[in-house]
This record gives structure tokens, sequence and C-alpha cells, in this order.
């Protein structure tokens, strides 16, 4: 019987590195990539509930042609491009506001706009129907002040329908972005500001001298994180509209969700559709990347 | 550079959770089951499993003595939780031994039990009987084949329940469902705004919905009121005119019957002319929906005649409320003041270890009972069942309704309802004919619209 050999030291250390990982990572693998790799395979597959037949690249052929996946893609790309902006800007200015050193309440303020952050997806949402409801507040106070002649119709119409999905999503999110900012802006030095100050810098010079610039990161970060949510926005499309009026406000996570559980169960081609979602995110990620980051 | 692949590493596992979420779909039956034979575990005690081993080892012994125990999943604690408990007493008094094991299950979640031990293929985790909404009827015993049994030959004189109330859980001229709670369509009135306009309730009683919107205009006028208020996007009253006149959304080979549909042009052309005179108002949501007919902003509605109970939460108004029959379709062929909206079934699974008790066991209540059908009235659910109607307890006046013995008059609704095709594709051609809808009331071109529709449906039978 020959001894075991001793482990040299940083053998050992990487050892138990792995040990430690370990349990975590063969979670990921089990409960996250392994029914990935299944949900691929399923794409490949069609047919209706359990039945399903091998169909090649039929599902991501055939999706190009559903005109409500199409309708759903314009929509989300919509929100997209008109909700992260103004969110990102939104909350790039309230971080610079509140991290003035010499602003009073500070905590009470920061509180404030990030507690839309606590609330639960579905219940701003039904409260947001409610508020834009015929009867609801916002038409009372239009109809009140004499804007309005007799209640509008928000929800039911293309265009407002639309926008009061922007206006939910932008109260729901600006806050949870700007504590990133906030979180950035502490780790500028102040004496920066400070020797801006002393050369003549006004407050707009040193927001776009060196308030952004030195946000970078952060705002990349933000940005590939907003825009990930926002292909992936579903809670508000269900509740708040119901995809309506005539599916102008709904989204791709919505639809495929009727794919799979509303309509006839169609599963394969569900999750052809969520591939095409991980495609256009990864398309996305990447460019915002190529854009924002230029350091190597 | 190195930075740069951690940021993308970072983004893609990101995108990657999300697809996890989304395609994952397929996967979630997988991991669901489990969560669902855990979840039924301590509600569901000895049943299913310890039973099925029962009924293993003397099922002819069992089913002769009408003992052993049925699990059964279905959602409302007041409604139908409460007429499977009634049924389990009636049931009892010749079976001493039998036991009902009901577990209280949303019927969101049914769906999805049902549809994760389908595409997994394992059964075990369905319970005995469940209830199912007429509407995915066919949807699941076409897509899930094994999931109902069969129950055309069970015993079960099926003719004695209304025809329009059966057709839905006919498959292939096989019975897969007793049919449960009554959905006959009727037109509750505000009679006390009606009045306002000079009207009464026989005005609206066998009328045309040209009739209707007479009346509505003069409604309108005199009081300022509509006559009813529909939830913008959904397409109940559509499908009820629909029905109202024999006429589905399919063929009955399954193919869709949208494009050259006169009466789906009919029934587009009538709700817009509601719509267009200000007789019939679009709300956002359910809510509004309820609370416009119970804060009086609207004079009346037509739905099921579930849409009671929400009805007759408005105590302040009792009394001046008075049902009757919903309008006919001017120029469609067939066309009747009698329809019929919801409502749901039994389901019998195969998974059922002695179908012979479970068969026996609807037969004898739902389906043979008129006291079950009494003991279960107070809680609004109307019998389906034509003898149940002929019960005393059907003919007390509602004070409610003004004094009108309703229970009866519904009852006597449902047996006049024409039966109607859902198809498997019900909500596919449903919610297409509402983009239609939403479209032509906006000034699209109906003939435009209804194509679009129909290839919409095509498209989605396609896969």
């Amino acid at each position: 019987m020959s001894k075991p050999k001793k482990m040299t030291l940083s053998k050992k250390h990487n050892l138990t590195g792995w040990v430690f990982l370990m349990p975590g990572a063969l979670l990921i693998l089990f409960m996250s990539f392994v029914p990935m790799f299944r949900a691929l395979l399923l794409s490949f597959k069609t047919g209706v509930g359990a039945a399903m037949k091998s169909c090649g690249i039929l599902n991501y052929t055939r999706m190009f042609q559903d005109t409500v996946f199409i309708q759903s893609i314009k929509n989300t790309f919509f929100y997209l491009i008109i909700q992260v902006p103004i969110m990102l800007i939104f909350a790039l200015i309230l971080a610079s506001i509140l991290n003035n050193k010499n602003l009073k309440f500070k905590g009470l303020f920061r509180t404030m706009i990030f507690l839309p952050c606590a609330t639960s997806l579905v219940a701003y949402a039904v409260i947001f129907r409610s508020l834009f409801a015929n009867n609801g507040i916002i038409n009372l106070l239009f109809v009140k002040l004499g804007i309005l002649d007799q209640p509008y119709a928000f929800l039911t119409n293309v265009w407002s329908a639309r926008i009061v999905i922007i206006i939910a999503l932008l109260w729901r999110w600006t806050g949870y972005n700007m504590v990133f900012y906030l979180s950035g802006l502490q780790n500028i030095e102040y004496s920066i500001y400070e020797a801006a100050k002393i050369d003549g810098a006004s407050a707009v010079q040193t927001f776009f001298r060196i308030t952004v610039p030195l946000l970078k990161p952060t705002i990349l970060l933000t940005a590939i994180m907003s825009t990930n949510g926002t292909l992936q926005l579903f809670d508000e499309s269900v509740n708040l509209t119901d995809g309506g009026p005539a599916n102008a406000s709904i989204t791709m996570s919505h639809y495929i969700y009727n794919m799979s559980f509303k309509y006839v169960p169609n599963f394969g081609y569900a999750a052809a559709m969520s591939f095409l979602i991980l495609v256009l995110v990864a398309i996305l990620a990447f460019l915002q990347m190529k854009v924002g980051d230029k350091r190597d | 550079m190195k930075r740069k692949i951690l940021a993308a590493l970072l983004a893609s596992t990101m995108v990657l959770s999300l697809v996890g979420c989304g395609g994952g779909s397929a996967e979630a039956p997988a991991a669901d089951s489990g969560a669902a034979a855990t979840e039924e575990a301590p509600a569901a005690e000895e049943a299913p499993a310890a039973d099925s081993g029962a009924a293993e080892e003397a099922p002819a012994a069992d089913a002769a003595a009408g003992g052993g125990t049925l699990t059964v999943w279905c959602w409302d604690p007041a409604f139908n939780l409460n007429a499977m408990y009634e049924a389990e007493k009636v049931y009892q008094k010749d079976h001493p031994d039998f036991k009902l094991n009901v577990v209280e299950t949303p019927w969101e979640d049914i769906q999805t039990k049902v549809t994760t031990a389908a595409t997994s293929g394992d059964l075990s985790t369905l319970p005995d009987i469940f209830l199912m909404q007429d509407n995915a009827f066919q949807k699941n015993v076409i897509s899930f084949p094994d999931v109902c049994a069969d129950l055309t030959n069970s015993g079960i004189d099926f003719s004695q329940f209304a025809a329009g109330k059966t057709a839905y859980s006919v498959v292939d001229g096989k019975n897969y469902g007793v049919p449960f709670d009554n959905g006959a369509v009727v037109a509750c009135y505000r009679t006390d705004i009606l009045e306002q306009a000079g009207l009464t309730i026989d005005d609206f009683t066998d009328i045309t919905f040209d009739q209707y919107l007479e009346n509505g205009k003069k409604v309108l006028e005199a009081t300022g009121k509509p006559l009813i208020s529909m939830q913008a996007g959904e397409c109940d009253l559509l499908m009820m005119m629909m029905q109202s006149a024999g006429s589905s959304l399919f063929n009955a080979d399954g193919t869709a019957n949208i494009v050259g549909n006169d009466t789906l042009k009919i029934v587009l052309e009538t709700y817009k002319s509601l719509k267009d005179a200000g007789v019939l108002v679009e709300v956002n949501s359910w809510d509004e929906y309820i609370s416009s007919m119970v804060s009086g902003d609207v004079a009346g509605t037509i739905n099921g005649c579930w849409i009671m109970a929400s009805i007759q939460t408005a105590e302040d108004q009792k009394g001046n409320w008075a049902l009757t029959n919903m309008p006919s379709l001017v120029g469609a062929a067939n066309a009747t003041n009698y329809s019929n909206n919801g409502g749901s079934s039994w389901a019998v699974t195969t998974n059922c270890k002695d179908q012979a008790l479970a068969t026996d066991f609807l037969a004898s209540t739902f389906a043979g009972s008129t006291e079950l059908y009494d003991n279960i009235l107070s809680s609004g659910a109307l019998a389906t069942w034509a003898p149940a109607g002929d019960s005393d307890a059907y003919a007390t006046p509602n004070e409610f309704f003004g004094g009108d013995a309703v229970s009866a008059k519904i009852v006597d609704f449902s047996t006049k309802v024409p039966s109607n095709i859902t198809g498997v594709y019900y909500y596919e051609a449903r919610d297409a004919v509402a983009v239609a809808l939403t479209n032509y009331i906006n000034g699209s071109d109906l003939d435009t619209e209804l194509k679009t529709a129909e290839d919409t449906v095509n498209f989605n039978m396609g896969g």
C-alpha cells in the first residue's frame, strides 16, 4: 500500500475554493442551465400539448410570419426606445441633486424616490389601471379642471395606452436606477468637484464634464439592465392593459405566455420565441458595450 | 479586455435567466408536477395514493358497496365546493362508507396542473374528478386525450341536460363531462331607471336588438345613462350574440368560420351601432364593469346568470331590478332570445382507479338528484339538469328581482339555448375577433378586419 501523496498548500487552497463553489454551481447547472438546454431542444419541436414531434427550424421561421408576434416586438421596442433613455436621464438628474452634501432631508427624499421599487409589480399595475380608469382620479382631475369635457378612455386608445405603460414604468424603475447612480457618485472624490468650482465650472459643466464621464461604467450597467428588463416586460402588459386595445400594447413575454397557457399549448413555438428574446438582448448588450465602454 | 469578457458573461447570464423562465415553460411542468404532488399530499391525506391502493385490492367490491374516497378539484368555496359537499351528503344516504376529499384549487392552477401532468406523461398527480371551464373543455380533451375519461356509456343520462350546455363537453360524439352550473344568459334591468324613460320590463322582453337600441336611446335621452357596459377588448357580448343565433367561430370540421360568417358580421355591426349610439359604454376592467352596474351608472346588463350574484351585492337596489331574456339578432338565421356564457362541467380523469364509483356518484347526484339542486340553489348554483327546474324551490319568488321567480325562469331559458361549436382554438379565435371588433369600432373596414382575424386563427392552427 502506497502512502497517499500530500497535497501542496496552494492545491489545498484551490480545492477548498472549488468545494465551496460546487453546491451553488451545481444548483445553477441543474435548475437553470439544464432547463435552458432542454428548452433549446424543445424549440425545434412542434405539436399540440403532449404530442411533440421534431420540426427543425420551423418555429424560428414561423415567428416572422406571425403578425401578432411582430406587433409585440414593435411594441416592446417602442417602450425600450422611449422609456429607457428618459428613465436613465431622470435617474441621473435625481441622483446628482440628492448627492448634494448641503441638501436637507436627503435620507427622506432618497427613500421616497426608491420606495416604488418595493411595491409588487402586479399591485402597482392594478393601481395604475384604476388611476387611468374612465372614472379614475386622473380623468376626474382633468374634467374638474376643465381640460377635458368628458372622461378620456386612456386604456382603450392605442397611443394613450402605450403612454400610460411608459409612465407606469418610469414611476416604478427610476428610483431603482437612481440608487445605482448614487452609489457610483459616492465613489467620485468630492475634491474633484471643489477643484472644478474653483476653476469656475458651472453646475451644467460639472455634470457633463465630471459626473457623466466618471459614472460611465454605472450608466452602462443600468442601460444593459434596463434593456434586459424592458425586453422581458410582462406584468404591466398583462395587468395594466391586458395587451389591448387590439394588441397595441402587448409585449413579447405576454404573447409567449398566451401561447403557452391561454391558447392551445404550443411549447415548442413559445420556447423558440424566448430564444429570439435572448438573441435580441445579447445583440443589444453587445452594442451598448461597444458604444459605452472605451477603456480597453 | 478581461473586464469586457466578464461584463459580457454577466450580461449573458442575466439574459439566460430569462430563457430559463420563458422557454422553460415546458420545463416548468416537470418541476411543477413535483410541487403539485407535495402540495397535494398534506391536503389530500390518504387519497389518491392510498386510495388507489385500496381500490386496486378490491375494485369490484368497492364499486358495489359504493364505498371508497374520491378526490375532487374545484375552485369556489361558496359555490362549487359547497355543491360538492352537498352532493357528498346526498350520496352518503345510500352509501354510508362513501367519502369525498374536496381540494380547493383555482381554475388557473387546475389548468396548469392538468397541462403539467399531461405533458410529463405522469397522470398520477391528478384527482378523480375535477371541474373544468366549459370554454376550455374542447381544448383540453383534444390537446390531452389521455386525461379525461369517456362518460358516454357510463349510465349518465345526458339527454336530461340542456343541449347547448352539454355540447361544450362533447368531443367526436363522446361525452367527457357532466354539466354543472348554468351559464344561461339573462338581461337584467333597473326598473326605476327604465320608468324615467316611460319604459317597463315588458318593453325589453322578447325584443330584437333594433328595439333594444331604440329603447336604449330613450333611456339615454331621459336619464343620460347607457343601457349596458362592457369590458373593452373582451368579447363576451359578441359570443353571447353569436350563440343566440346558434352560430360559432368554427365549422363542425374544425376550420375557422369567420370570413363569410353572416351572423358574425351582423353581431359586429349591432355591437358598433350600440356603441356609436352611446347605448353601450366600454370600460377598462372587470371591477369597473361590476361597479358601473351596482352604482347605477348604467341601466342594466346582459350576461350569464351567475352575474346575479354580483348584482345582488347592491342591497340598496333591492326590488329595483328585473330579469328577462336577451334581445335577438335582426337578420340572422335561427335568431333566438337565448344564449349561454360561462359555466363549467365535471370531468372524470383516467387516473381515477374506480371509474364505476365516480360515474355512479355523478349519475346519482348532479345528474339525478333534485334534492341536491334544491340545496345548492341558495348559493346561486342553478341547474342545467331539466328535472331540477320542476322543483318547488325554483318557484320561490326572489324579492331582489321584484318578487319574480327568477330561478324557474332561468332554467326555462337554459333549455332553449342553441348549441354552438367551441372548437379547440376557442381562445385564439375569440382574441382575434376582439381585435377585429376594436379596429372596426375605430373605423377600419369590417371585411378587411375579418380577413385578418381569420388569417390569425389559421396561423395559430397551422403551428
